[in-house]
């Protein structure tokens, strides 16, 4: 599904991905964790071509991703800060992204089920953060692409909310899709995840089921598991 | 004027019965062949009726009172070899010929038609094409010239004559003639007393109209059009200019009117039109430059040297590029009630009259006058913010020159 | 890149500002027929504030539109579309909305007072010919800059900046280095520098037809072969070409590597 191969990146002198690499077969999902700064959404945007590396080769769907941008139509992208232009409308905006992808949609269940009806007409400048959220999962889930990536799916959302797009994550992961997914909230993770990848220094540390994880660092929790791997001597 | 034409004619035409003048009828076929034969066997106040053909004839001269009258403008063709008519007689008319192919010369300066010491002559109807000199007259007075034209093909300024020349010529009247492509249109040279109304004068290489040493003459509702330069006038004094229009004369060292050295003139409800520099004025004094109308020229006056007692009242200075420029600090010339478009300034008091005066030399013009280059800076937002600075304290314009009293309105 | 444009575009077209600017030339454009009742005056004022203030608002709006579009922009990377159609798209939404602004809110007043019937018809289409022009290359420029800085405050004074240099400062140099070398033959070079800035270029096409009678008082043979004839309005019309086309090509450029 995905294949990272030596993948750098810089940022002025900032050195952010240092020789990553990550192969991501067909199906489930996968959780990226790492400390702040870790390169989590440079990884993300790598893979999507919104950052382009320095040197590294990276394929999605088994086609290198330099200088192309049809296989974006393979992915749906939920960003981090649910910005959106703020004199649109939300069925403007709706209606916007299904034009510009071109593909079948099924905005109307996603609307009901997350009852964004009232909001409809509504400008997204006038939306609070947690309503717009809402809109940035609509637009995600509302195609049907063979790759899911959500950079932190969880800000802002109020618990009925929270659990139905755990739902909503179930049913595409049944369907046989891939996700990568990013969160602070290590109980979500812990929940939706099948394997962690975890990222440090600019390079995958771990890679592994969350099982694997707790047992290499000897620890019974999960969070403690996460605490734990970035300090090496816990468990050397 | 056609009335007064006619009329004018039939008097002729009565003299020339009751002096029982005969008409010489002239043509190809006919018994007398060619004008110099005519002229030959014509008595006193006879009429030499010239049919249509073509006369290859040269040096003609007319020494006694004659009318050469063409019919459906017979073609003389002097097969440029010298001149071809020289009136040297009173009282000759020479009406509707088409004459061409006047010799060129270094030496000597050959005329289609030439008037040496004679008076109360008439030349009308006349169309000269392939000239060297067109009508000149020498030592002669009133006389008219009315009603020609005169088209030459001039390409050099040394080899190339004027369309219409009065020398030591008095009381002459230069009327709706047409003047294109001869190196002066009209040129004067110590002739005073004379009209100029209603010419057209276009494309010559150098001046439109040219004045030298002549005084008391008028010009009036004149056309000087894409001339090297529309109308000199130099050394002379009281010349009245009315009426006429300056337009498109466009180069190096174009302008709608140059004066230099004159005094006492006036120039009344002249059209200055998109000339390089409208009125150029090099030591001139007591001049009146009265409701003209100076409209998109690149200066609409440029003042050189010592001009004194110049006023300048009631004029429309319209979107020129630079409405007045000097090349010293000093002046002696007023400015009053003219209209200037750019000016900016408020009318409080509704009186028609601008609150505060108007500048119209530019900083601008003083820079361009030093480096020409310059020029490419118009309009420039830079030029203007120093344009400001000037107009709020002159440093480099002379301090005393404005317009107190500038109009708000375009006088009509 | 059509898409693209459509929706920044609508985008433009509903915002306050394209009205206000909008209403200004409106305003400006009856203010000056109306109250002035003359036409060729209008022109040569309409020609400072074209050459002065479109270069003006397109660098502002262009910055102003970047940096507001963030969000946008970042939403459009991640779909399945090319990137220099994200940012061609949305330089000819801000450029199209300002100009089609500049030229209605011109226009109309123009057309209503009877501008077909009035001489002056190829002035002013030259006019407004230009100011698309200064649009088209001012939002260009603004958004190179944009692009190249992410610090929005930073980005804004750099392009004020710029206009203030394209619009005044360099012909202050400019001046002041015809003047110094006045010794010299300047006419190749005044041409030269004139080319080099976009505004003195607006400028000069519009003096070729408000002053020509000036212009061809000089001198320089070069002066006059450009002036004189149509070699003049040719070369500075394709000059305008490249302006505009240069600084949209390297956005294309830029935009293909940055990273967002």
């Amino acid at each position: 599904m995905i294949k990272i191969e030596l993948l750098h990146k810089k940022f002025g002198k900032n050195q952010v991905l240092t020789g990553l690499d990550l192969h991501i077969q067909k199906g489930g999902i996968f959780a990226i964790l790492g400390p702040n700064g870790s390169g989590k959404t440079t990884l993300i945007k790598t893979i999507l071509g919104m950052v382009v590396p320095n040197t590294g080769n990276i394929s999605v769907l088994g086609e290198p991703i330099k200088n192309k941008w049809k296989y974006r139509q393979e992915i749906e992208y939920l960003p981090q800060i649910a910005n959106f232009p703020g004199n649109l409308k939300v069925k403007e905006l709706i209606r916007m992204i299904k034009d510009l992808r071109q593909k079948s949609s099924e905005e109307e269940k996603l609307i009901q089920l997350f009852a964004l009806e009232p909001y409809l007409d509504k400008k997204l400048a006038t939306l609070s953060g947690g309503t717009k959220q809402k809109v940035n999962i609509v637009l995600t889930f509302m195609f049907d692409s063979p790759l899911i990536i959500l950079d932190e799916p969880t800000t802002g959302l109020d618990p009925l909310a929270l659990i139905r797009l755990k739902e909503l994550i179930q049913v595409e992961k049944e369907k046989g899709k891939t996700i990568l997914v990013t969160s602070h909230i290590m109980q979500f993770v812990e929940e939706v995840a099948d394997e962690i990848v975890y990222l440090l220094e600019g390079k995958i540390y771990f890679k592994g089921s969350i099982q694997e994880l707790m047992t290499k660092t000897k620890q019974t929790d999960f969070e403690h598991a996460i605490a734990a791997i970035a300090t090496p001597t816990i468990y050397d | 004027m056609k009335v007064i034409h006619k009329l004018f004619f039939i008097t002729l035409l009565l003299f020339g019965y009751f002096l029982s003048a005969k008409t010489i009828i002239i043509c190809p076929t006919c018994k007398v062949k060619s004008i110099k034969e005519g002229i030959a066997i014509a008595a006193d106040y006879d009429t030499l009726l010239i049919k249509k053909g073509t006369y290859k004839e040269y040096n003609i001269q007319i020494t006694k009172p004659l009318t050469l009258l063409g019919e459906n403008y017979p073609v003389i063709d002097g097969e440029d070899k010298g001149e071809i008519i020289t009136i040297q007689s009173n009282d000759v008319t020479i009406d509707g010929l088409f004459i061409i192919n006047v010799g060129t010369s270094y030496t000597t300066d050959y005329a289609a038609i030439r008037v040496v010491k004679s008076e109360n002559f008439l030349i009308q109807n006349v169309v000269l094409e392939k000239l060297f000199f067109g009508i000149y007259l020498e030592k002669s007075n009133n006389g008219r010239i009315y009603h020609n034209k005169i088209i030459g093909d001039a390409v050099d300024e040394y080899n190339s004559g004027n369309g219409i020349q009065l020398w030591y010529s008095k009381n002459i009247e230069v009327e709706k003639n047409i003047v294109q492509h001869v190196r002066d249109g009209i040129y004067l040279e110590f002739s005073d007393n004379i009209t100029i109304k209603k010419n057209t004068s276009t494309d010559n290489l150098r001046y439109g109209l040219h004045f030298m040493f002549s005084n008391d003459d008028v010009y009036t509702d004149n056309t000087f059009e894409n001339n090297g330069a529309g109308v000199a006038v130099m050394f002379s004094k009281r010349i009245k200019m009315n009426g006429n229009t300056f337009k498109k004369n466009w180069g190096t060292a174009a302008f709608g009117l140059l004066l230099k050295e004159i005094t006492d003139a006036e120039i009344i409800n002249n059209t200055f039109e998109e000339n390089t520099i409208g009125i150029n004025i090099e030591g001139s004094n007591r001049i009146n430059y009265t409701n003209n109308n100076f409209i998109r020229n690149g200066w609409a006056v440029k003042v050189l040297g010592a001009c004194y007692t110049n006023v300048f009242s009631k004029n429309n200075f319209l979107y020129n590029s630079f409405d007045i420029s000097y090349n010293s600090k000093l002046n002696d010339n007023s400015f009053d009630q003219n209209y200037w478009s750019n000016y900016t300034g408020y009318d409080l008091d509704k009186n028609g009259i601008g609150d505060i005066p108007y500048r119209p030399v530019k900083l601008f013009s003083y820079i361009v006058n030093r480096t020409p280059e310059t020029i490419v800076l118009l309009r420039s937002l830079f030029m203007d913010i120093i344009d400001f600075s000037e107009k709020v304290s002159p440093v480099f314009t002379p301090d005393n020159l404005m317009d107190a009293n500038p109009l708000m309105h375009k006088r009509k | 890149m059509i898409k693209i444009l459509k929706y920044s575009f609508y985008d433009l077209m509903r915002s306050r500002w394209s009205y206000i600017y909008f209403l200004f030339y409106l305003i400006l454009g009856f203010v000056l027929l109306f109250l002035n009742n003359d036409v060729s005056k209008a022109v040569i004022t309409l020609m400072n504030i074209i050459i002065i203030l479109v270069p003006l608002i397109g660098t502002i709006f262009g910055v102003m539109y970047y940096y507001n579009s963030k969000e946008f922009t970042e939403l459009l990377l991640a779909q399945p579309i090319k990137r220099s159609s994200i940012f061609l798209g949305q330089y000819f939404g801000v450029a199209g909305s300002l100009t089609l602004s500049l030229v209605l809110g011109l226009g109309i007043p123009f057309v209503l007072y009877g501008l077909f019937k009035s001489d002056a018809i190829f002035d002013f289409s030259l006019l407004l010919v230009t100011g698309a022009f200064l649009t088209l290359i001012f939002t260009a420029l603004s958004f190179n800059i944009a692009l190249s800085n992410e610090n929005k405050i930073k980005g804004f004074g750099y392009a004020v900046l710029l206009w203030l240099f394209l619009a005044v400062i360099y012909d202050g140099i400019f001046l002041m280095s015809l003047i110094i070398f006045k010794e010299y033959p300047l006419d190749t070079f005044s041409l030269t520098a004139t080319m080099l800035n976009p505004i003195d270029l607006s400028r000069t096409l519009i003096l070729l037809k408000l002053d020509i009678s000036a212009l061809l008082g000089y001198t320089g043979a070069v002066f006059k072969q450009f002036f004189g004839t149509n070699t003049g309005l040719v070369i500075s019309m394709v000059m305008l070409v490249l302006w505009t086309a240069i600084p949209v090509w390297r956005l294309s450029y830029k935009a293909n590597r940055k990273d967002f």
